[in-house]
């Protein structure tokens, strides 16, 4: 292939340093320095054997002495379901912020330690996200709030139930409002509804920090709904989207990527795809997985949607003066035509007139009642941001006596929090009932910190018709209380709110049977439960819970007029613009105190623990004078984390400086920066002083919130800030010379064309030894091991991974993989397991972007075998890839021989399992970040896995293929005495074996299984994706237990690699 | 060298002790199923030999006129003593009018079964007392011979020296005749020659203690502190025959066969509140009162005889614990008991002969992997084994004759290191 894939600039242009820093997986040198005098050295290293002797000798003498007396103690009475170290699934619901996922939580031992997604749920289809996968730590927060407050002072709930309802009660007659996040939760809507009568003229005010108001009231408009439709992307053959990042933070992506990746699933006796065109500012997930991408400044989305509309149906004017943008809507608007019925134009404006010109578009193209269903509503987003507004004035205006908050912190997240502080003074009452002391909390005289999910009891709604419900998994840790709990003892109400849940869905359901069940199984749907709970619940749930009807909606387009004309009059773009964007793991702050999410690497910048600008290319070379064409400015800003500080100035506002990244892809007259940084300090260790906060540079124009800003000044600095950004460590020259590409991507246009390219690749490249048929006898001068029973094999279909990280995460839980901080990212320290490498390829002012999760291959020839000299690390007879830990002594000899770098060294203590005190902020190794230490309290601790090592400092570590997974597995077959399942997961068939990785995948990217057997997944789809299967640097004759499925884009044409010319 | 042959000397009369049981076992579908349903309902008050708060089972067949009989009883016993049965009636005056708990929900089948499992027990408690108990008397050989071989080394150690000596004599008188001027003798403190050799065996000697004392720190074979209560596994599985089972409920389960809850011991003891049994001695040789460790235990469930029990009221026992493998292992019972069929007494020992628990294998790594290298894995009768397609073949073929747990992977670091 001569397409060349490139991951940072330097490998682009073959820069010296990019070389050297590929030679040269370790970079530092050891902290020695050589000296003659013996006693006088200055170097630690002989003090440190002087040492070691003396402590060997004395630790011997001490440990032979006496063995310490362990205690073993049982229950007094063992509760009949648990079995000490066995684990119990119990189905719940991740919520937050209206996002609402069905989940199983794995409870070890009392203590609730992974989550995993609800295969009976049909939204998600057992998927989950990077968030949901993390969210398990924050349950173990040592910020969270551990009792209710008054002006700071803990008091008794008793005695805050007392105050505030004296409180209350005092107001005299000023109205109550109540201010919440989007919910859901059917019950709990019901409880407000309680709440809201008891204190007659109080109100619910509703405010979602991501906003969508700009959908709902265009919907509004169109559709006499405030609300938002069912998209349905699988339905969907032609995919356009306008800024919505739906595969990463838009709306529903744990809905939305499923449904996307089943449209781009390959058949290769008849390969079809969708087509999906993404038109954005700066690069998202969703835009690097799209065919075709096209950038524009933030201010244009609404002329792009206007020629849209204009192209398909002659409504408007096209106004597009660029080319290649224009070039783009018609090939977009000509596909949407050609495919009428099955196409879907989804936006991320939060602007009415903008959605209201996207409404008409769909409506035009006949996606009602295809890819949009009215049928049934998606409910995880209600907020209409003037409702915050008009409340902030009633405040202002001393017509509201008291303010009780759920969940929801608009002194962080609201573009002028100063305003919404200011009016929070005014209320004589203020509550909150937020988990953390978080920016509005402060401002709040009463809390009652809320429960973790985990700890809960309740439902959610994230789509009428489907419901999921919670229970609690652990007794609550501190003395905090479920929200509504909380308002149900301040209406007088004679139940807890569990009776009252109880009481509620055994008045839908019918009877405690089918209570039972519905909470068992975690969701009440209209498929794959039990139908006697279905037929029972179909009548009295409000919304349809059957077979979604396919309903269009009735549109009334007679608003369009006036949008387009709005859009006309909309403030015209500066020369430079901001976009103001959420990340997968931050989203808009809910992430910043997880350090799981933090050290999660954003997809496409691969950047941790920070936010910054992300800046074009272009404008690197014209602002900041980095030619990336010169290879010294390359290595200049390649090599080193220090990255030049810009000050972004938006008109009216504080200038803020944050450092730059560089981003091909990104509008050159675009910058970037993420919100959900620069959390107040009270949020813990983890989220303080990580990045700078943005939130206030959003503006609310009287109808909604723009995460844009059309006219900023960026201005150089001088100053530089160090951005931890994880290595590129694909970097793959072979002896000979030859760059070796690591994925393999093609167009469908070329597959149809010539469907055994890469299998003729593959002939070709093994063609010296007897092409793929007799490679892995003939290709080594090693004796060829049989390979009985079991042969574990892993496939990841290129195709369907979107890159959002969940697997990432999850590795990371599942694994006890330890978290490493800023400082040590820095250095290259990071410990993923599996990371998502992102690769570039083609124009570098909008390139294509393939995503590849490279984890551990489980060589059958293994590279980093051969030269372990203690045997540390060996192969199974079930091919994997072992590390015994406690043989290794650290020569790091294996990672240096593995072609794929994912081995990965325990620089320091991370976790804090060695016996010397204060390993951890030894200077020689690097003082650990407050994060680290974090990660290391007893109760952050629960969180660990029992069932794996705790890793300690000096070894070698990296992807097991989850053995524990495979030998528990393995175990639970042999007690049932019949063969290893590991088929297809279905609804019917689960799997003895998953990995973490492939469980936590919302696409199905990742498949894993007994290659030995004929009917596991794995076989199967090796057998099927014969075409498209590759092994990453299959011509090294290491033989990889894991495959790959090449990339295919629909595209008509290659993407030639084009050096940035400007 | 010399710790494995004991080991192994121990071992072998235990596997056929095995394979006899596993025939039994293997003779009767019903009975595996009786062990189960056995030890579910009826080992609480019943042993097979011996009388617990109902009477011991062997023989029960012949005491009752018929099965159905029978099924009646355990259906419903005050019912087949209304009916004026006079064995029935009998029985029930004998246990101070106790009624046994009726079991409505066993089928007859599953009473069949049980009655099975017992008639297979009583073969095996037969066999058991017929068995000679070779072990002990192996073990207790092999320290005399360590004995032996000392006393001997020292006798031929003396020879050899007295004839070393004599030798010198021999040669000074020799020496002497021929008129040799004789040199001035040098005391065998200073010889070089004696002094190296004496440097050399020291060295061996002091080597061998080191090696051997390094490579058993934090080992804890033959480890036996004394406990909170003076629990005799003799009197308990030994004497009263209860099945391990029964109270180490996880060990078909989970990793850990878990150390019993109060709630269970007082499953028992809520009836049995003093020690009627042979006297009971620890390992100091003192004697324990066996009904004043029964207090102990009441002490800590909350409970007073004669009252009701709150279960509620009870405090775990803080057992000492004796077991303990490093955090990096990896151990499971379930696999080991239910998926191997590994019989509890290869790693703990003839529990039913101890009073106070001690560690009886040495636990260590060396001593799991031969285990490993030896064990058979029950290839044929359990279905996970099908998918091994070359070692079947390899079976037939008369390549391998049994596959052991080393052959599927037994032996590799990632079986019990992750």
């Amino acid at each position: 292939m001569e397409k060349k894939y490139w991951q940072n600039f330097g490998e682009l242009n073959d820069s010296e340093a990019s070389k050297k820093a590929a030679d040269n997986e370790f970079r530092e040198e050891l902290p020695f320095e050589l000296s003659d005098k013996l006693f006088k050295a200055p170097t630690q290293r002989r003090d440190f054997l002087k040492y070691l002797g003396f402590s060997t000798t004395a630790a011997m003498i001490a440990a032979s002495c006496e063995m310490p007396v362990r205690k073993a103690i049982p229950f007094a009475n063992k509760p009949e379901d648990i079995v000490p170290g066995v684990a119990n699934y119990y189905a719940t619901t991740y919520v937050q912020d209206g996002e609402a996922i069905s989940v199983l939580a794995k409870v070890r031992d009392g203590r609730p330690i992974k989550i995993e997604g609800n295969y009976l749920s049909p939204l998600t289809n057992g998927g989950t996200s990077a968030k949901v996968q993390a969210s398990v730590l924050s349950l173990y927060d040592t910020a969270r709030l551990k009792f209710p407050t008054i002006d700071g002072k803990e008091v008794t709930l008793e005695y805050i139930d007392q105050a505030v309802g004296t409180a209350l009660t005092g107001l005299g007659g000023a109205q109550v409002a109540l201010l919440t996040s989007t919910i859901n939760s059917p019950s709990g809507l019901e409880v407000i509804g309680q709440f809201l009568a008891k204190y007659p003229g109080s109100r619910h005010v509703v405010y979602d920090a991501d906003s969508y108001t700009g959908l709902l009231l265009a919907n509004e408009a169109n559709y006499g709904k405030r609300a938002i439709p069912s998209y349905n992307f699988a339905k969907a053959k032609v995919i356009v989207s306008l800024g919505a990042d739906f595969l990463g933070t838009w709306l529903s992506p744990d809905e939305f990527a499923p449904q996307y990746v089943k449209g781009r699933k390959i058949d290769e006796k008849n390969p079809a795809m969708s087509k999906h065109y993404q038109f954005e500012s700066i690069l998202s997930i969703t835009g690097s997985n799209a065919d075709e991408r096209y950038t524009h400044k933030p201010s244009e989305t609404g002329a792009i949607a206007v020629a849209l509309l204009n192209a398909l149906t002659g409504e408007g004017a096209a106004n597009i003066s660029d080319a290649k943008l224009k070039a783009g809507i018609a090939k977009a608007a000509k596909d949407l035509s050609a495919n009428r019925g099955a196409g879907l134009v989804v936006c991320g404006s939060n602007d009415p007139n903008i959605q209201q010109v996207v409404n008409a578009i769909n409506n035009a193209i006949g996606a009602g009642g295809n890819t949009i269903d009215w049928s049934s509503v998606n409910k995880s987003k209600a907020g209409v941001d003037s409702d915050l507004a008009g409340l902030i004035n009633d405040m202002n205006a001393g017509r509201v006596g008291a303010v009780v908050i759920i969940s929801s912190n608009p002194a962080y997240t609201w573009g002028d929090s100063k305003a919404f502080a200011n009016a929070l003074k005014k209320v004589k009452v203020a509550v909150s009932l937020n988990p953390k002391n978080d920016e509005t909390t402060q401002l709040c005289k009463y809390v009652i910190p809320d429960h973790h999910y985990l700890e809960s009891w309740g439902d959610a709604e994230p789509k009428s018709g489907f419901v999921s419900l919670m229970q609690p998994t652990i007794n609550p840790l501190f003395k905090t209380r479920q929200w509504q709990d909380t308002l149900l003892k301040w209406v007088g109400a004679a139940s807890d709110y569990h009776t009252y849940f109880k009481n509620y869905w055994l008045g839908k359901l019918g009877n405690e049977t089918a209570f039972d069940k519905a909470l068992q199984a975690g969701v009440v749907n209209n498929a794959s439960v039990n139908t006697s709970i279905v037929s029972s619940i179909a009548d009295t749930l409000a919304a349809p819970v059957r077979a979604l009807t396919g309903n269009a909606g009735s549109y009334n387009g007679g608003g369009v007029t006036a949008a387009i004309a709005a859009i006309g009059n909309l403030p015209k773009g500066g020369d430079v613009e901001l976009v103001l964007y959420k990340k997968v793991g931050i989203g808009c702050g809910e992430g910043s105190g997880n350090p799981w999410l933090q050290e999660l690497p954003d997809p496409v910048t691969r950047a941790t623990w920070d936010n910054y600008v992300i800046i074009s290319p272009a404008m690197a070379k014209s602002l900041l004078g980095i030619d990336l064409n010169n290879n010294a400015h390359v290595d200049a800003y390649e090599v080193h984390p220090a990255k030049d500080v810009v000050k972004v100035t938006a008109k009216g506002k504080d200038p803020v400086s944050l450092p730059i990244l560089i981003v091909p892809g990104v509008h050159p007259n675009t910058v970037g920066i993420a919100v959900g940084y620069g959390r107040t300090d009270k949020l813990g260790k983890v989220a303080e002083g990580v990045g700078k906060d943005v939130f206030y540079l959003t503006s609310f124009n009287g109808t909604s919130v723009s995460f844009e800003v059309p006219g900023v000044t960026v201005e150089k600095t001088g100053d530089t800030y160090d951005v931890a950004q994880i290595q590129t460590h694909n970097i793959y020259d072979t002896p000979m010379g030859n760059r070796t590409e690591v994925v393999k991507e093609l167009t469908l246009a070329a597959f149809k064309k010539d469907p055994e390219e890469i299998l003729n690749d593959r002939e070709y490249e093994t063609r010296h030894y007897g092409g793929l048929e007799s490679y892995e006898k003939q290709g080594t001068i090693y004796p060829y091991y049989d390979k009985p029973g079991i042969h574990w094999g892993m496939s990841v279909d290129l195709n369907s991974c979107t890159g959002c990280g969940a697997c990432v995460v999850a590795c990371h839980i599942e694994n006890n993989v330890p978290i490493v901080g800023k400082s040590e990212v820095k250095r290259f320290h990071d410990m993923h397991w599996l990371r998502i490498d992102r690769y570039y390829s083609g124009d570098m002012d909008n390139p294509q972007v393939v995503f590849q999760p490279l984890m551990c291959q489980h060589c059958d020839n293994a590279p980093c075998e051969n030269v372990c000299p203690v045997s540390a690390t060996n192969h199974s007879s079930e091919g994997i890839n072992q590390m015994a830990y406690n043989r290794c002594i650290g020569t790091k000899y294996c990672a240096n021989n593995c072609p794929y770098k994912v081995r990965r060294f325990n620089w320091a203590d991370y976790n804090g399992g060695d016996s010397f005190p204060d390993n951890q902020n030894f200077s020689g190794v690097g003082k650990l970040d407050p994060a680290v230490h974090v990660m290391n309290e007893d109760l952050t601790r629960m969180v660990l896995n029992p069932d794996v090592t705790v890793r300690s400092r000096g070894v070698m570590e990296k992807c097991s293929f989850c053995v524990q997974r495979c030998q528990e597995g393995k175990l639970n077959a042999k007690r049932e005495s019949r063969p290893l399942n590991s088929g297809e997961v279905t609804l019917e068939n689960t799997p003895d074996v998953q990995t973490a990785c492939q469980q936590a995948c919302a696409t199905g990217a990742i498949v894993f299984g007994n290659a030995n057997d004929k009917n596991s997944a794995v076989s199967k789809v090796r057998e099927n994706n014969k075409l498209r299967l590759f092994h990453s640097l299959e011509q090294l004759h290491v033989l990889p237990n894991v495959n790959y499925l090449a990339k295919v884009r629909n595209r008509e044409e290659e993407a030639v690699s084009t050096h940035h010319e400007g | 060298m010399f710790k494995l042959r004991q080991l192994t000397t121990i071992t072998t009369p235990k596997k056929y002790l095995l394979l006899f049981v596993s025939f039994l076992f293997s003779a009767s579908l019903f009975a595996q199923d009786g062990k189960a349903l056995f030890t579910a309902n009826c080992a609480s008050c019943h042993s097979v030999t011996k009388k617990l708060t109902g009477p011991a089972l062997a023989g029960v067949e012949s005491r009752w006129p018929s099965r159905e009989k029978l099924h009646d009883w355990v259906h419903n016993s005050s019912k087949v003593i209304q009916s004026g049965d006079e064995y029935a009636v009998n029985l029930f005056n004998e246990y101070n009018k106790t009624q046994m708990t009726a079991f409505p929900q066993l089928s007859a089948q599953d009473i069949d079964a049980i009655l099975d499992y017992i008639k297979v027990e009583e073969t095996k408690a037969a066999a058991a007392t017929a068995a000679p108990v070779g072990e002990t008397q192996t073990a207790a050989d092999n320290g005399d011979q360590t004995l032996l071989y000392g006393i001997l080394t020292l006798i031929l150690a003396i020879v050899a020296f007295t004839l070393l000596y004599i030798n010198a004599n021999l040669k000074k008188m020799a020496d002497d005749k021929e008129g040799i001027p004789a040199t001035e003798p040098i005391p065998f403190w200073r010889n070089k020659a004696y002094i190296t050799v004496f440097t050399l065996v020291l060295f061996l000697i002091g080597g061998y203690l080191i090696t051997d004392g390094a490579v058993g720190l934090g080992r804890q074979q033959k480890y036996e502190p004394h406990q909170p209560i003076f629990f005799s596994h003799k009197v308990h599985p030994g004497v009263n025959q209860i099945n391990c089972q029964y109270c180490h409920i996880g060990v078909y389960q989970g990793k850990q066969a878990t150390i019993p809850t109060v709630n269970i011991c007082m499953n028992c003891h809520m009836a049995i509140n003093e020690y009627k049994g042979e006297k009971l001695f620890n390992a100091e040789g003192k004697e324990v009162d066996g009904t004043a460790e029964i207090q102990k235990l009441y002490k800590y469930a909350g409970f007073e005889p004669g009252k009701p029990w709150d279960p509620s009221k009870a405090k775990p026992i803080e057992w000492v614990r004796i077991h303990n493998l490093p955090d990096h292992v990896f151990f499971s019972h379930a696999q080991h008991v239910n998926a191997g069929r590994v019989q509890c007494q290869t790693c703990h020992g003839e529990v039913t002969s101890y009073n106070e628990m001690f560690q009886f294998a040495p636990l260590s790594m060396g001593w799991c992997i031969n285990c490993h290298r030896t064990t058979k894995v029950q290839f044929e009768s359990n279905g996970f084994y099908s998918m091994y397609e070359k070692y079947k073949e390899d079976i037939k073929n008369h390549k391998m004759d049994s596959v052991t747990v080393k052959d599927i992977g037994g032996a590799e670091c990632q079986k019990c290191h992750y």
